[in-house]
Formats: C-alpha cells, structure tokens, sequence
C-alpha cells in the first residue's frame, strides 16, 4: 500500500505514469466512469477547502466511486479531542482511499502511520501539497508537450507559497529546467530552497523584483496570491498584497505561447481583463486538478486500465 | 585545573562546549541516574579556551550518541579500572525519537489531539549535522 504525502514521494517514472494515465482520462473520460464502481473516497477536511476538496470528490466521482467524510474539523471527533491516529483508524474500516487536508504540517504522515488505506495528502498547513504540484505538472505536460526544457517564471509569495516550494522541488528533476523568481524583497524564497534544491540540482535561477524586465524570457509563468494567513501583521499583507498585479499591459511583453498558471483562489494580482486572453490556463488548471487525481486514486487502488 | 576526583569506572563527556553542560544534563535525564554525576563548568582547555565537563560514574545506561546531535566536538572517555580504555566521538544517529522537540508552532507535534506522538528527528544532512522533524521537516535548532 503507497501513501501520497510529498510531491517526491512518486519517482520521475512513477510520476510520469501518472501523468500519462490522467491524460488518457483526459482525452477519453467515459471508459473510465465506472472503474471504481463500489469503491468509496474519504474526504476528510479539517480545515475548509472549496476546490480541493470538491476536486477530489468530483474525481472519486467521475471514476463511479462515492464519497464519505467531513468538512471541517469543528463538524467531525476532532472537536471532541480524537486524535489523527483514532480518526483513521477508524475511518480505514468505513473507506478504500482517503484525502486529507489539515491545517497542521505532517498530519497525513501521521495518518499514514496508522492507516489501513492509502492515504492522499490534500494540504497540511503551508507544508506540502502534491496533488497541487501535479496539476501544475499536467497542465504543463498537456499544453507544452514536455516538461523538459522549460524557463518558469514564478512571481508573488514565494517565501510563503507552498505552490512555488513544491513546483520547484518537482520540476528540478526534469532536464534543462530554469527559475525566474519575480517577488519583493520581504518574499523572497527560503534560503533552504536556494541551497538544498536549486544548488543542489545546479538549476539556474534569477531572482528579481521587476515581473516586465522577465516576462518576455518566460515559458510559463506561474502567479501566486499573497496569502493572508500566511502574515503575523496585517500592515506587511496590506503593502504587499498588490506588488504584482498581471495585466494585459504587461502581458504584451510576454512570448505568445507562454502560459499563465495559477493555483487559484485569485484575489487581485491577475487582473480579470487577462482571463480571456488564450494564454491563461489557471481555470483548465482546474480542470486539469480533477483528472490528475482520478489517476492518482486509480493507481493508488491498483485499479487496472479499463479495456 | 579543579580536580574532581579520578573515576575507577564511568565515562568522562569532555570538550562540551562552555555553557552546554546543564543543557546535557537535562536531554539526557541524568537527574534520573542513581550513580554520582559531576558538571565541571568554565574549565580550561587548551583547544577550547573554557570546557564543560560532565562525569558519569558506574556502567552507562544512556543513549550517548544523542550528544553528537548536540555537540559536533564532544569527546567521550570510557574508563575501566581507573583507565581510560577507549576515547571516541559520539556517532550521529540517523534517527532522535523522543528526545528533542520540534519547536515548529504549525508541526502537528504541537496539536492538542496528538499529545501522544513522539517527537522524531531524521538526520538529512550528515556533514552539516542537520536534523529535521520528520512531521514539518523544520531543523532542529537546539544546539548548544
């Protein structure tokens, strides 16, 4: 039985397995409607998600699986004091597969301890996120043919993003990847990122505070909201939170196959006029999210490709 | 130098940084020990300037290995018979348990519900002497 807790844990191959699976679902989603016939989804949510969770709920779905579980720790044992460990073991006799979101970092490697069922890391705090950094992967995969030889322009949160961390992690492993990082000073990437990952792998990066200066080098250009939660002051959010607005004025600048990316929920630094311009994919991103994971819950079940 | 008395038998934890030695005290429960323990604190070295000391009488019941997650330049001296029989460094281990905490306020360490799971450290960076919480993956930060 594999669990799925860090974008790592899945090797190159293994993650390009899926990739290929979740484009097959893709181009030809109707064989695939009841390969989970039976089969049931724990979606337990400790924190509120909208597009998480529907997304894995939807896919569970889509595959003719259903679905089980909560949305927030206050309607669930937790608020009762239940430990991770008693909830999953627990929930292993009602469930085939689970999906966790918690707010607290390393909670779905504790319920993998203890689990009797795979288990799907859905966001723990600002920690990991894999399925996220899939979808990203697929998006790219799909529109761009390859996830080789690519220059990713990554701009807003970076110190907080777990988006970016996570994206970064996964594609230094592909070849001739470079990073442009496009943020104020205050967020910046972790000094560990720079050193353990980017140094570590000898991928190029450049670090800049001015999104015009690099636009027209990028292939992608990955956006990320500056998050409020992720801020102890609400003065550093207020300054911060429009550095880095994309619009159409600037995306003139930009290659016209470039991609724009987002792991949504936008709030302002896209601005709307850009959503009909061809080159932002952040709500086929979306989409894309849903069948990365009906490859994932497939494989994870060891469900074999229908004939 | 101060001369606490010679050991016929115990270890000797020398070259602790100066300061370190009441920290090693409590990581390693030495107040849980029936044998005589003695802290030399300030004293001189000739490598160090100042040294702490710590003297451990009788046969050794603690996991010394966890001082080299500590203190990278600890020296341990086992002492048989009133000789020193073997001088090491303690031997960094790939796994802490229980020991050492994560101080991450987001690890799921700190979670009200999970009161009983134990603190774990994996060793990710050996020439570094780094651990991370297996939980969050935050360094540990406590050395001395």
């Amino acid at each position: 039985m594999r669990h799925l807790i860090t974008p790592l844990d899945l090797t190159v191959d293994e993650l390009n397995n899926i990739l290929d699976l979740a484009g097959r679902i893709y181009r030809n989603q109707s064989i695939y409607s009841k390969v989970c016939d039976g089969r049931k989804l724990a979606s337990l949510f400790y924190e509120p998600s909208t597009r998480t969770r529907l997304s894995f709920e939807s896919a569970m779905m889509n595959l003719g699986g259903s679905v089980l579980g909560f949305s927030s720790a206050d309607s669930s044992s937790v608020s009762k004091g239940e430990s991770i460990a008693d909830t999953i073991r627990v929930i292993s006799y009602y469930a085939d597969i689970c999906a966790m979101r918690h707010p607290k970092e390393g909670a779905p490697l504790v319920a993998s301890m203890y689990s009797g069922i795979p288990i799907i890391n859905a966001g723990d705090g600002g920690h990991n996120h894999p399925t996220q950094t899939y979808t990203d992967l697929l998006t790219i995969k799909e529109l761009k043919g390859n996830l080789s030889g690519l220059t990713i322009g990554v701009c807003g949160d970076l110190k907080f993003g777990r988006t970016v961390h996570s994206l970064i992690n996964a594609m230094v492993r592909y070849p001739d990847t470079k990073f442009v990082m496009i943020s104020p000073d205050e967020l910046k990437i972790p000094d560990y990122l720079r050193k353990d990952v980017l140094d570590a792998n000898q991928t190029p990066y450049y670090e800049t505070s001015n999104l015009e200066e690099v636009l027209p080098t990028l292939d992608i250009l990955y956006m990320t909201r500056v998050q409020r939660e992720r801020f102890f002051n609400e003065e550093d959010y207020i300054r911060l939170k429009d550095s880095f607005i994309l619009d159409n004025k600037k995306l003139e600048l930009a290659k016209d196959d470039m991609l724009i990316l987002h792991p949504l929920p936008r709030v302002n630094e896209i601005a709307t006029e850009v959503d009909k311009d061809p080159r932002a994919v952040y709500f086929k991103q979306a989409q894309y999210g849903v069948y990365i994971r009906m490859a994932l819950i497939m494989s994870m079940l060891d469900i074999p490709e229908p004939n | 130098m101060l001369n606490i008395g010679g050991l016929h038998e115990g270890v000797v934890i020398d070259h602790i940084k100066a300061g370190g030695a009441m920290q090693i005290y409590n990581y390693l429960n030495l107040e849980k020990l029936e044998q005589s323990v003695a802290i030399i604190k300030n004293a001189k070295s000739s490598k160090m300037g100042k040294k702490d000391i710590i003297k451990i009488e009788g046969p050794i019941t603690v996991d010394l290995d966890l001082l080299a997650v500590l203190d990278g330049d600890i020296t341990l001296n086992f002492i048989e018979n009133d000789v020193i029989v073997r001088k090491t460094h303690p031997k960094l281990p790939k796994v802490v348990t229980g020991i050492i905490e994560c101080k991450n306020p987001r690890c799921v360490t700190s979670s009200d519900t999970e009161r009983g799971l134990l603190h774990t450290f994996k060793l990710t960076d050996p020439a570094n002497r780094i651990y991370r919480c297996i939980y969050c993956e935050q360094k540990f930060k406590g050395h001395l």
